[in-house]
């Protein structure tokens, strides 16, 4: 059974925290546990986000708390079918497969016995009692800085999720692929916490799948810190899969050290209310990050992605494109953000946002900004909003294809430009038969896995 | 040092070169702001009680609110006790020709270059002069009566055609809209009011100069322009501030109504005190600017020159109410020194088949902050609307900052939003190659900033164009010019 504690009213999670405190703190050292106070002030202070907090200008995250919902604050073992998990384990992708639960790690991971010398693939939890120093080093360390309620609502309640340290000098080739399941009886509110590292000169690129295994309402606050050492490549792919009534507020937080690469992407397929926050800090001289999202929404779902490049050091590149395909009553919100900083010279910044609106009542909401303080840059930023295009239409159906058809390549070609980014080919290709089928209306939003051939 | 950063070093040492006080006995009622107080300023203006309701329901609601804080600008704390909210230069008898205007302040203005004498003769150009708070003088009354044009004091306006400023007074800036204009509204002082009526193209710019000249006076100017049917106006808004090493306070407020293919253009040209190098003193200029369209095929356009104030918070918008109704908001914003600007515009599109169009232009100099804030909106009925934003910034110099904030908001398919930003600062290679033209590195500088704001200037009046091309100059270029 489910180890719960239920609760009405969002303003009462400040509350059951501290009544819960012991469960909370139990199991984890102390650098986990003492950031928990000032973080938890910090979420007091500023609330759950409305409105009227500038940095969630169009995601109101207050209704989604108005539900009964439970929260897990000790890991449970749960019998999940293992083979219908795995299953999905695309062949010629030859990832690597680690299994989430509620934000927990799965404890019947199978052991990774084939990753190179020195990786450490683990529970969060585990790994800060096993290696403490290492983890200690960089735990919180760019999540504390922020003051992101919902940021500090996950460190105050953070107790699990995956820890990935990959030694200097070392590759590993395949994907890691992560299946991040929410799968409860009741109604959900799961908090995980992730820790990547990626030593100086190596190079890792991890999967990330949401997926919600039935049809419970599920609030799932997920909290990433990343840090990409000198000269390290580092690639993130997110597949946001999840049903409608589901709530996925994810922040992915990265640092990069000099000549240090990040590539992010964030494909959300169906989802109920995504806000994704993703800071990355250029914090080394000639760091470059890729950051990138295709969004395919529908019904009335919401999908906020909120970015923010801070150019630390001279000579970093940044580039980003983020690209909405908004149908029925969905709506869409952008807000990214460029800030050089002063004497970061040499920077180089670039910033698009291009978004289709398929129906009247679909709705979209874009903010693009830059903030620069430094004289020899060259940032630039451009956002568009429109439909699809009727000429571009007319062109293809005089070739004789049909107005349907033509509408879903016109879409497909749309969304190629973000997909295209995706280094991986075989993970690419698999992405774009994905996002054809999202938008043949084929793919279901509970398909236990998004990288599985199920038909 | 390059010869480009002792260019830089030297246009950025420049010095205000408009900063004078004129010697004017003025009628200045105490410090400090209560119920008390905004009911002196309706009597000492002879006010009608709609008025007077006007201004205490806004003062009332003022109370509740709270000075923004989302900008991106540090706006040191202040202190609305410490202002006193009306100032009129004590007027010996009624005026009935400029022969009769004090002496000193036509001086002023001369010095000003404001072409109150000369121009009416050979611009052709109406000037109501606003010297603190007060119309002293309007010409060109006459000549514009004859076409039944209203252009007079807002207080005269509020005495001979009440049933006009009441019709529209805060229909496009409700008195509870921000916290400056609740300010304003409670406490304005004077202003401008104009009528054009159906049919009637107005036959010349209107012009109104604004100046903030006694010490520790804010400045509550208030501007309401309505254009009936097919009518057409150009009002132009300049102003110049003497030095003044105490911050000061600017609360206008403008209002205009464009009604059926009516088309309003307004242009401004603001060079208030900006402080000094070091950031001591200046005008704080907090502007709450909105016209609507509110007939079909109606036009506002707002073009804006901004180099002066020490803070400049400035949105001039456009409601787009009536179907093909287009708004347009052209802007160059400089700053210098420790001066700060977050300045934009707003496009609200709720007719059909409306567009916008934002061209601005940012500067920025020395240790100043120069943002653009802006929002489209399209709203669910608003089929075929259509905007094109560009947001350009200049920098000059390492220690600056320049900043883009814009807006989206999209709720119907059918629009089309664009919106480009970039920034940049001048190359050496434009300089290199003016340079082997034989164009010193000075001119060189002048000519880029002056291209670069071109498409803006453009879009002035002819006179003013000339005035803004010497502002840029002034603030920015030192002896070039």
């Amino acid at each position: 059974m489910l180890e719960t504690v239920n609760y009405t009213a969002t303003e009462e999670l400040t509350d059951l925290f501290y009544q819960n405190i012991e469960m909370y703190r139990e199991g984890c050292p102390d650098f986990m546990n003492n950031p928990r106070g000032k973080a938890i002030g910090i979420f007091k202070r500023r609330g759950i986000p409305s409105r009227k907090n500038e940095d969630y200008k169009y995601t109101d995250l207050r209704p989604v708390f108005q539900n009964d919902f439970s929260v897990i604050p000790r890991y449970v073992e749960q019998n999940v079918d293992l083979h219908e998990v795995f299953n999905c384990d695309v062949p010629q992708l030859n990832t690597h497969l680690i299994l989430l639960i509620n934000g927990w790690y799965y404890g019947r991971n199978r052991k990774m016995g084939n990753f190179p010398e020195g990786v450490i693939c683990s529970s969060l939890q585990h790994a800060a009692n096993e290696h403490p120093e290492l983890v200690e080093k960089y735990y919180n360390q760019l999540a504390g800085q922020s003051e992101d309620p919902m940021s500090n609502l996950n460190t105050a309640l953070a107790k699990d999720g995956l820890f990935f340290y990959v030694p200097d000098n070392v590759t590993i080739e395949a994907p890691v692929q992560v299946i991040n399941l929410m799968n409860a009886k009741d109604h959900t509110f799961a908090i995980q916490r992730n820790l990547f590292v990626a030593g100086k000169n190596s190079e890792v690129k991890i999967v990330f799948c949401d997926h919600t295994l039935n049809q419970q309402y599920y609030i799932l606050n997920n909290l990433s810190e990343c840090f990409v050492n000198d000269d390290a490549r580092f690639g993130f792919f997110s597949v946001q899969n999840q049903h409608n009534g589901a709530v996925n507020n994810t922040h992915f937080y990265a640092k990069l050290g000099n000549h240090a690469k990040l590539d992010t992407n964030v494909i959300t397929l169906n989802g109920g209310i995504v806000r994704n926050n993703l800071q990355v800090k250029l914090a080394g001289e000639h760091a470059h990050a890729n950051v990138n999202g295709l969004i395919l929404a529908d019904e009335k779902q919401h999908v906020d992605n909120a970015t923010s490049i801070d150019h630390m050091m001279p000579n970093c590149t940044s580039s980003q494109l983020y690209k909405n395909i908004l149908d029925d009553q969905s709506s869409g919100a952008f807000s990214g953000k460029i800030h050089v900083f002063r004497d970061a010279q040499k920077t180089e910044a670039f910033q698009q946002n291009n978004n289709v609106l398929l129906t009247e009542t679909a709705e979209m909401n874009t903010k693009p900004q830059l903030i620069i303080d430094a004289d020899d840059v060259r940032c630039s930023h451009g956002a568009t909003v429109g439909r699809i295009d009727e000429d571009a239409l007319f062109y293809l159906r005089a070739r004789g294809i049909g107005e349907k058809e033509a509408r879903l390549m016109i879409m497909f070609a749309f969304a190629e430009e973000v997909l295209s980014q995706i280094g991986v080919p075989v993970l690419r290709e698999r992405m774009e038969e994905l996002v054809d089928r999202r938008l043949r209306g084929e793919l279901g939003p509970c398909q236990n896995c998004s990288l599985s051939h199920k038909k | 040092m390059t010869e480009q950063d002792k260019l830089l070093e030297q246009v950025t040492n420049e010095d205000y070169k408009f900063g004078f006080v004129t010697d004017i006995e003025t009628d200045i009622i105490d410090i400090g702001l209560n119920e008390d107080v905004v009911r002196l300023i309706s009597l000492k203006k002879e006010e009608p009680e709609w008025m007077l309701d006007f201004r205490l329901k806004a003062y009332r609601k003022w109370l509740e609110m709270k000075a923004p804080d989302w900008a991106y600008l540090k706006v040191p704390p202040i202190d609305y006790q410490s202002i006193s909210y009306y100032a009129a230069p004590k007027q010996k008898k009624k005026l009935n020709s400029l022969d009769e205007v004090d002496q000193e302040l036509l001086d002023t203005f001369n010095k000003l270059g404001i072409p109150l004498e000369e121009q009416k003769h050979l611009a052709g150009v109406a000037v109501d002069a606003v010297m603190d708070s007060v119309s002293v003088k309007t010409t060109f009354k006459e000549v514009l009566a004859e076409k039944g044009i209203i252009f007079c004091s807002f207080s005269e306006a509020v005495r001979e055609f009440p049933d006009l400023v009441k019709k529209y007074l805060g229909n496009a800036v409700p008195y509870a809209d921000n916290y400056f204009a609740a300010l304003n509204s409670a406490v304005f002082s004077d202003g401008s009011f104009c009528y054009i009526p159906k049919g009637v193209r107005c036959p010349m710019e209107l012009s109104t100069y604004f100046r903030i000249n006694a010490a520790n006076t804010g400045q509550f100017e208030r501007t309401l322009i309505v254009a009936d049917d097919d009518s057409y106006v150009s009002y132009l808004e300049g102003c110049t501030a003497p030095m003044r090493d105490e911050n000061q306070l600017h609360a206008a407020v403008v209002e205009i109504i464009a009604m059926e293919r009516a088309e309003v253009k307004y242009s401004t040209v603001q060079n208030w005190y900006p402080g000094d190098k070091n950031g001591k003193g200046g005008i704080y200029n907090f502007v709450t600017k909105r016209g609507i369209c509110r007939g079909d095929y109606s036009k506002i356009s707002w073009t804006q020159v901004e180099t002066g104030s020490a803070i400049t918070w400035k949105y001039p918008s456009c409601v787009l109410m009536g179907d093909h109704s287009k708004g347009e908001f052209y802007s160059v914003a400089l700053t210098n020194h420790h001066q700060q600007a977050d300045t934009g515009t707003k496009m609200i599109h709720i007719g059909k088949n409306t567009k916008s169009l934002i061209v601005s232009k940012g500067i920025s100099a020395g240790v100043s902050n120069n943002s653009y804030r802006g929002l489209v909106k399209v709203s669910k009925r608003a089929d075929n609307a259509r905007n094109f934003s560009q947001c350009d910034s200049l920098l000059m110099g390492s220690k600056c900052g320049a900043h883009t904030f814009p807006y989206i908001e999209c709720a119907n398919k059918s629009a089309i939003l664009e919106h480009e930003a970039t920034t940049s600062k001048i190359s050496e290679d434009q300089i290199f190659y003016c340079n082997q033209r034989g164009i010193d590195t000075e001119d060189a500088v002048a000519m880029i900033v002056n291209g670069y704001a071109k498409e803006v200037l453009n879009k002035l009046p002819m006179e003013f164009a000339v005035e803004a091309q010497k502002l840029l100059a002034l603030s920015l270029e030192g002896s070039v010019g």
